[in-house]
């Protein structure tokens, strides 16, 4: 519709404004974002066609060899080839349940079933703040370890008692998982608070603890705990090979969750620490209610980052022949039915330490999002 | 009992008391260990020594840097390993670096889809353990690529089959000095140009080409010195003889598959560190310099680069490190480094766990403390100087 114009001599005044014109085509809705992200110049379309044509030739060729041509009931190598030339997924259905629980009795397999599916609702109240009768709940996330150790190990209770050199899969990296990332956290900020002491001492040893714990490859420190333990401790001591192990990881993350808290503590500013003298508080106080809590804030990412690490470093283990999903996978293709199918075995654990690693590293960054309080 | 007390409430004596606490536990604890050790020792009837190293270590090693026989003494085995060691990090770390910075750049692409496929690649690759990297690379070496009779080959120079990679042996012949030379005269020539046209640039605004004019001298130089010296250097290729390749360089599956998983793997962190980076540099300089007229390829290398730099490389030095580290996972794929000879075969051929423990982590202690060590140096050299 046209706009009425005035007659008069005193110019050009628009009685009625103008409908918004809509965007130009190009610049909105479908097209527009494809211009915008994919086509927005010459070299970038071309960019974008190459990179098409190669995802297609992989997809193409990849779902052949992972879905379509895959075999998923076999009882053996040759028997996956006769049937299809794809993947031969078979093996991880003959071998799951050694993949879960390793060589734990068949019949006590409930146990192990149970302590993980209670770790939810002890992990629970300690992770979502939402959580229904989050304090009473945390008491039992006090009492699970010892819970879980009584399960696991049997002996009390009426419960036959199992070896840990039974235990394996999934279970035994969760449980090097876990404990390592619980049993890590408090000694890390120990070793921190003692690096940044003021006492020659105790500042001297922690430097020296960490700054040797990080120094060296994980892998020599659980070769020192398999083979040379023994050498430090009285003579005739036996200890269990899996603590020995529990610990080292422990030692291990520590000192890097460590280095990450100091780096939280260096950030916070000195008026905090003296605010808090100013008020009365001694050491401890200031510690525990000033400056702790917000240098663990900070830490958040690099925290969560450690455990991840301590995570997937849980596979190391199979150098000391522990059975994880690593060893378990060893020893399937070490069976004559299924040598060879290492892509089918290691692609099948990777996609388990993807899913954990990627929830944790989610976590992580909603948390940080929610501690936020700083001005944006 | 009350002075006791009173040293417990005066904040020095206090200090003084907690460290003597904590110094005497410390030094109980270690001479108890230490006891125990000698005890355990001389039940065991075992001396402590390191005479080991210079007995013959009889046991083959399937790739040497230097000469080694079975022979050999377990020295030089672990000087064989160590090299191995040192070996896949370099490579390791060029590949990194390199993956790591396209992949840095290609997350910030404002190409949506390349973007995306970097940030994939990331997740997917970090997130996955580093040892199940490399048993998955070596795995799909061993056991899918063909056999060398169907190697798969690119242009008949390199091969890739179940056995390794197979790539071509350069051969020095007589006149190579002088390709050398012209080498060396390219880098000479660059370095002079990059200073001196920086210097005139600094006064007097005018710039040159200086990267194109470097690139063909690269080129050019030592191309001149080749053919003027009557091509010094021969390729002695890999060639299919019977069941397996005769000539060039064979690259055992371990060190490929080592190298190519670590590479892949660290890249995936380097990748974030480099996108982390460039992104933290504050959007008002990259606005300024765009406003004062640099083209993008100044803005990014003026700019945006050297104040990256500055976040970018701590974190990646720690990467480089973590490679290293991570190279000791060689043992499980039986690649023969400094783990796997000292810590490994010697050390159950000899007995002498504490022996070679303690050098295996004295080494890789050594090489962390002296890369930390520089890295405090190149901290303190390029911080922002307050005022």
């Amino acid at each position: 519709m046209a706009p009425q114009r005035s007659q008069s001599a005193r110019g050009y005044v628009a009685k009625v404004s103008l409908p918004a014109l809509p965007p130009p085509i190009g610049t909105s809705g479908l097209i527009g974002w494809l211009r915008q992200n994919l086509f927005y110049n010459l070299t970038n379309s071309l960019m974008t066609i190459f990179t098409v044509v190669l995802l297609w030739l992989l997809v193409s060729s990849a779902s052949g060899w992972f879905v379509i041509d895959a075999v998923m009931q076999a009882g053996s190598k040759q028997e996956c080839l006769k049937i299809d030339s794809g993947a031969c997924w078979a093996v991880i259905g003959k071998r799951i349940e050694q993949f879960m629980f390793g060589f734990y009795p068949e019949a006590e397999r409930w146990r192990p079933l149970v302590c993980f599916l209670l770790l939810f609702v002890a992990i629970g109240p300690l992770l979502l703040p939402s959580f229904p009768a989050r304090r009473q709940m945390l008491w039992f996330s006090a009492i699970y370890p010892v819970l879980t150790g009584v399960l696991l190990l049997g002996g009390a209770f009426g419960l036959p008692p199992v070896k840990t050199a039974l235990f394996g899969g999934f279970m035994l990296t969760l449980i090097v998982g876990v404990t390592g990332i619980a049993a890590s956290l408090p000694l890390g900020i120990l070793l921190a608070l003692g690096r940044q002491s003021k006492l020659l001492a105790v500042r001297t040893l922690s430097v020296m603890f960490i700054e040797f714990m990080r120094g060296v490859p994980l892998i020599t420190l659980l070769f020192v705990a398999s083979t040379m333990l023994n050498y430090f401790l009285p003579p005739g001591t036996h200890f269990d090979l899996l603590l020995r192990v529990l610990i080292m990881v422990t030692f291990f993350s520590a000192a890097y969750i460590a280095e990450v808290i100091r780096g939280g503590l260096q950030a916070i500013p000195a008026g905090q620490y003296e605010a808090a003298q100013s008020i009365g508080l001694n050491y401890w106080q200031t510690t525990r209610l000033v400056t702790l809590p917000q240098a663990l804030k900070i830490s958040i990412p690099g925290i969560v980052n450690t455990f991840i690490g301590l995570y997937k470093d849980t596979t190391l283990v199979i150098v000391i022949g522990l059975l994880d999903p690593l060893g378990i996978g060893r020893a399937a293709l070490a069976d004559a039915n299924w040598n060879g199918l290492s892509n089918e075995i290691y692609l099948f654990v990777a996609l388990f330490f993807f899913v954990s690693c990627f929830a944790m590293s989610r976590y992580s960054l909603w948390l940080e999002k929610r501690l936020a309080t700083e001005h944006r | 009992m009350s002075y006791l007390n009173s040293m417990w409430r005066n904040e020095q004596s206090r200090g003084v008391l907690i460290q003597v606490f904590v110094l005497t536990g410390f030094f109980a604890l270690f001479s108890w260990l230490i006891g125990n050790v000698i005890s355990n020792f001389t039940s065991l009837n075992k001396g402590f020594g390191f005479d080991f190293l210079f007995l013959p270590a009889g046991y083959d090693i399937n790739q040497t840097l230097i000469e080694y026989t079975n022979r050999s003494t377990h020295l030089r085995a672990a000087i064989v390993g160590l090299l191995n060691t040192f070996l896949v990090a370099a490579v390791g770390v060029a590949l990194a670096t390199l993956l790591g910075f396209v992949l840095g750049v290609a997350r910030l692409s404002r190409n949506w889809l390349i973007s995306k496929l970097a940030y994939i690649y990331i997740e997917f690759t970090r997130n996955v353990p580093v040892l199940l990297h490399i048993l998955l690379w070596h795995g799909i070496i061993v056991n899918t690529m063909p056999h060398p009779r169907q190697a798969l080959t690119i242009g008949e120079v390199l091969f890739l089959t179940n056995r390794g990679l197979y790539v071509p042996k350069p051969i020095a012949e007589t006149g190579i000095g002088l390709v050398w030379l012209g080498v060396v005269a390219a880098l000479f020539f660059s370095v002079g140009l990059a200073r001196y046209s920086r210097a005139r640039q600094r006064q007097s605004g005018l710039q040159w080409p200086v990267f194109r004019i470097n690139l063909v001298i690269w080129i050019l130089l030592p191309t001149l010195a080749f053919f003027l010296a009557g091509q010094p250097v021969s390729l002695n290729l890999p060639v299919l003889k019977g069941f397996n390749f005769r000539g060039g360089i064979q690259l055992p599956p371990e060190f490929v598959a080592l190298t190519f998983a670590l590479a892949i793997y660290t890249a995936a962190f380097i990748g974030e560190i480099v996108r982390a980076g460039i992104v933290a540099v504050d959007k008002g300089q990259r606005e300024a310099a765009e406003a004062i007229g640099l083209k993008p390829g100044q803005v990014m290398n003026e700019v945006i680069l050297p104040q990256a730099r500055r976040i970018i490389i701590p974190p990646l030095t720690s990467q480089y490190l973590n490679l290293t580290k991570n190279s000791s996972l060689a043992i499980a794929i039986g690649y023969m480094d400094i783990v796997a000879t000292l810590g490994g075969i010697t050390l159950n051929q000899t007995g002498r766990e504490m022996e070679a423990m303690l050098m295996v982590m004295g080494i890789y202690l050594i090489i962390s403390l002296l890369i930390s060590a520089l890295m405090n140096w190149y901290n303190s050299r390029v911080r922002l100087v307050g005022r």
